[in-house]
């Protein structure tokens, strides 16, 4: 199934990248606040949250039901629609896990950005199969200012 | 009796398009079976193949996480409302 790209402003992938940065080598996640509708998706804002896998920071994230609700209640706030969550891979590629798959819904916007040796790499997006057995990678448009959906 | 269950955005293309789904229940599991019954397609997003909910999958009725409650058995009365929320977990792997 194909997907309208995601768009997102520079400025945005910046601060996810310095995220990933500052948390190396652990893992960083945050939520994608934006807009979806007519087959368009724009990440206006981010919401950076902490890592709760404090057992296993560098290779695992999770964000709790409770910062997901904190999500869910910012954006509402903030008149926007919560589309996704982005995540680092330290010294890792920017490609889905089958970890990330299983815990994964389709829909959301996956970005995963791989950090190596603290340098923030490649930037990917994904969305979840349907029936789950896969992700479809999801072009990310880099925009200048965010557009009217 | 009948609860509603609020269907997350990403599931709502697999509920018809609805925001929340009425069904006559009187625990949290027959709400959740009803539903799923109703929109056979959701059952693989919230179910694991062991029929359990899957560990990122998490259930309140009303504001109460039904994990501190009696978790599937947890009662339910007319008027309750059920939320399904997500934790997000991912990672390497490595």
């Amino acid at each position: 199934m194909s997907h309208a790209p995601l768009k997102i402003r520079q400025e945005m992938l910046r601060r996810i990248h310095a995220h990933g940065v500052e948390t190396y080598p652990h893992e960083c996640c945050g939520a994608l606040l934006g807009r979806d509708g007519d087959g368009s998706r724009e990440a206006i804002d981010l919401l950076p949250l902490a890592n709760r896998r404090d057992d296993s920071p560098r290779n695992r994230f999770e964000v709790t039901a409770d910062d997901v609700r904190l999500a869910e209640k910012t954006a509402r706030e903030r008149r926007l629609e919560l589309i996704g969550w982005y995540h680092s891979h330290p010294d890792a590629p920017a490609r889905p896990s089958e970890y990330d798959r299983d815990h994964a819904w389709p829909w959301y916007s996956y970005i995963i950005v791989s950090v190596q040796n603290g340098v923030p790499r490649d930037t990917t997006s994904w969305r979840l199969h349907d029936d789950r057995a896969a992700y479809d990678p999801e072009e990310i448009e880099t925009v200048a200012h965010p557009a009217s959906i | 009796m009948a609860v509603k269950v609020i269907i997350p955005t990403p599931l709502r293309a697999y509920a018809g398009k609805q925001e929340s789904v009425e069904v006559q229940a009187a625990t949290v599991g027959e709400a959740l079976s009803a539903l799923t019954a109703r929109f056979d397609e959701l059952k693989k997003h919230l179910f694991a193949d062991d029929g359990r909910l899957r560990s990122f999958v998490n259930v309140y009725v009303n504001d109460e996480d039904i994990r501190y409650l009696q978790k599937d058995q947890t009662s339910v009365k007319a008027g309750d409302t059920i939320s399904i929320v997500p934790s997000i977990a991912g990672g390497t792997g490595n």
